[in-house]
Formats: C-alpha cells, structure tokens, sequence
C-alpha cells in the first residue's frame, strides 16, 4: 500500500485549498490523500472536487475542523 | 431543506430565491435595480452614521446587519459557527477600501452587476465584464502562488463582535437617535438613500438571504473564479439562476427597461464602469469571496471577513469625502485616481504575497 499524503489547507481562504489537493492529486493513479481543512465550506469544496475526479471521498471531523480523506 | 442547500443543487435554488428577493424588496421600495447590493447599502450606513456627507445616500438599511445576522444563526444551528482570523487582516482591510472604491466607480458590488444587467441596464455589461477580468487577474495571482496566509482559532466570543456590531446598527435604525443638532444619525430625505422597503420587509429578506447564503456558499465572485480557474460551474449556476430569475420578476412586474440611458443610479461611461469593477473584482478575489461572500463569513465568526466589511465602510467614507464616487451624471472627480490608486495597491500585494513550494 501506497503512503498517505497530507495536506494542510488548515486557515486557508477560498480557493486555496481546493487547489492544494489538486496539486497532490497531479500525477496520482490512485492512494490516499488526507486534506485538512478548518471550515465546512473547504470541507464541501474539496470533496466536491475529489468526487468530481473520480475518488472515493469520506470526511471526519476534528477537534478543530476536518478531514477529507480521498482514496482510490 | 438544508440537504437541498447544501447539495449540488444548493447554488442554484438559492441564487433563484436571492434573486426574487431582490426584486421584491426593490419593488416595495428600494432603489431601482438595488434589491440588496452590499457595497451601495454600506455606503448608506456609512452615511447614516455621519462617515460621508453626501446627503442623498444616508439610511441604515437593515439589510447588511440581516445578513451578517441571518449567517450567525444559521452558523449556530448547523455548528458552522467557527470563530477564526489573523490571515493578514490589515490587508484585508485595504483590500476592503479598494473593493468599496471600484465599487463605487461603477455603482454596484457584484450581486448588483447582475441585477442591473436583470433590469435591463446595459451599462452593467461592462461592469460585468470588468468584473471577469479582475478574478481573472486575481486568478494568475493564485495560481503564482498568492496567499494571505492562514487564520488561526479565535477564542468563541471573538466571533461575536460582527452580529454585535449589527444588532447595534439595527437599534440606531428603529431607536433613530440625533446626537448633535447637525450630526448622525443621518436618514436622507430624498435620493436613493430614502428609497427603502419597510423595515421589518427588508431585515426579515436580509435574514433570509444570510441564512440561504451561508448552507449554500453563494458567491459571486468565486462562481466566475471557480469557473474559470477549475471549470467548476457549482457557484455559477447561483448566479445564473440569481439573474434570471431577477430578470423574469422585473419583467413581469414592468421593471425590465432595456437600455444605457437613464437607468437608475447608473452612468453611462464604458471605461469606467469596466474597470471600476476590475479593481473590486481583483480585490474580491485577492480576499477570497464577494462582498456578500464577506458578510455571511462575518456572521460565521471569521474576523479577517469582518475586518474586510469595515473597510468597504470606510472605503465608502472615502469614497464620498474624496469625490470618488459616482453618481449618475458621471464619475467623480477623483474616481479615476482611487480606481488606479486601487489597482496599484491590489497588484502589489498579489505580487507580494506569495507562499513559497
């Protein structure tokens, strides 16, 4: 199995973390991409486009804020 | 409901009801094509409050406090409410000057482009147009790297201070004390700023369109960025349900008048009615969301949003004081220089403000 790639996307404003897992994703056949995110706005945003790639998208929520987990 | 809000179908259901909204509240009063435009309705609580002088535009309309309040309460009920801040906030505030600042060189924020172009203003065509380009310009900003940095966790009542802030405008309004003999609070007795929907109308819609706004994220300046950027229509199907349901309400209520001549509170000067809105578009972008965008934030607790609507506030002080701002003769004496001045400052910080890697 393939290591897990975090992103921190924590605090940042619109439409920076959508195009931080965008980056991680570049290149990526499949894996796990963790994004973390502080805002249910990010949180929508980046499952959207995780979805709309074509990965399998789950989220959990943390202490302060969220995780997206993408897999494929 | 809110499963629909928040869905992929959310954008557009509520860009629809924005959209009649907006119409409604300018049929029972507000001025013409202003259904609830954020930088225009600023302006007149700038006004009210004694900020600028000019005497036509001064009321504390009620909605701008709604829908900072309508997003704090929804935010609460679907424990959104997260208060945060400390992403470059002093920028942000000048970023929220120079957003007021080409907002009004063009007269409208982004949401009254589109209501305008609704009404059959066709001078919002070059606003509209002016608009796409300032994301597109913020766009190359964010793809070299642009950033203003993260926020960080605030303590819970840092959150508060914006509906605070809003409850209190709203008690200036309905208490309308008089300070000093010739001071604030300040109710124009006529031009647009005494052209308003009855009270209780207007905060309950402005409630209303804070609630819908903050489940479904309506932005209209990240629907033309996301758009462009990712070829995502999610947010832009908002806006073009926002403006066509707008237009199919003005028409059949008579208000559709198409044309560039005598369109309410509008010029008719292409130029700057395009880059007006290039300035408020890049700045809108450089602060990731709309002036709308910026009150429903507010209203989450996100104090960098706040400190960005009170620089809209007192960038429409300025706006006025300097004989920037607009009207419907033409542009003001010095709306060219803050519209460069503006432009200046917004390319320098999305120059200058860049994450590394």
């Amino acid at each position: 199995m393939s290591d897990i790639i975090t992103v921190n996307a924590s605090g940042l404003s619109c439409p920076q973390p959508v195009m931080m897992t965008k980056k991680a994703l570049s290149g990526l056949s499949s894996g796990r991409v963790e994004i973390l995110v502080d805002t249910a706005t990010s949180r929508s945003n980046v499952s959207r486009f995780g979805e709309n790639k074509g990965w399998k998208v789950s989220t959990e929520e943390l202490e302060r804020g969220y995780k997206v987990i993408l897999e494929k | 409901m809110d499963k629909v809000l928040t869905s992929r179908n959310g954008p557009w259901i509520a860009g629809g009801i924005l959209g009649l909204i907006a119409v409604a509240l300018a049929h029972l009063g507000n001025p013409g094509n202003m259904g609830f435009c954020v930088a225009c309705f600023t302006r007149d609580i700038a006004g009210a409050l004694g900020f600028h002088r000019a005497g036509i535009v001064q009321y504390l309309r009620p909605e701008i406090p709604g829908f900072i309040l309508g997003s704090f309460i929804s935010s609460l009920v679907f424990r959104e409410y997260s208060p945060r801040g400390g992403s470059s906030p002093a920028v942000r505030f000048v970023l929220g000057i120079c957003a007021m600042f080409g907002a009004l060189v063009f007269l409208g924020c982004p949401w009254r482009a589109y209501l305008r172009v609704a009404g059959g203003d066709w001078n919002a065509l070059y606003g509209v147009g002016g608009l796409a380009v300032g994301v597109l310009i913020g766009i190359m900003f964010l793809w070299n790297g642009f950033s203003l940095g993260a926020s960080g966790e605030n303590p819970k009542a840092a959150g508060l201070v914006m509906p605070v802030i809003s409850l209190s405008l709203l008690a200036l309004l309905f208490i309308a004390p008089k300070f000093s003999e010739n001071g604030p609070v300040f109710f124009s007795p006529t031009g647009p700023g005494s052209q308003h929907a009855p009270v209780i109308i207007a905060l309950a819609g402005g409630l209303i369109v804070g609630w819908l706004a903050q489940r479904s994220r309506f932005c209209t300046v990240g629907a033309l960025r996301d758009l462009m950027m990712m070829g995502d229509s999610h947010l832009f199907k908002g806006i073009a349900a926002f403006t066509l349901v707008a237009f199919i309400a003005n028409y059949f209520l008579g208000n559709f008048k198409p044309g560039f001549e005598g369109q309410p509170v509008a010029h008719t000067n292409e130029l700057w009615n395009f880059l007006g809105m290039v300035l408020s578009g890049l700045a809108f972008t450089l602060a990731g969301g709309c002036p709308g965008r910026q009150l429903i934030m507010a209203g989450e607790g996100d104090s960098d949003a706040g400190i960005f609507v009170v620089g809209m506030l007192v960038g429409a002080g300025m706006a006025h004081n300097f004989s920037a701002a607009s009207s419907g003769a033409g542009i003001g004496a010095y709306g060219v220089h803050v519209t460069v001045i503006g432009l200046v400052f917004c390319v320098c910080v999305g120059l200058m403000f860049r994450e590394r890697g």
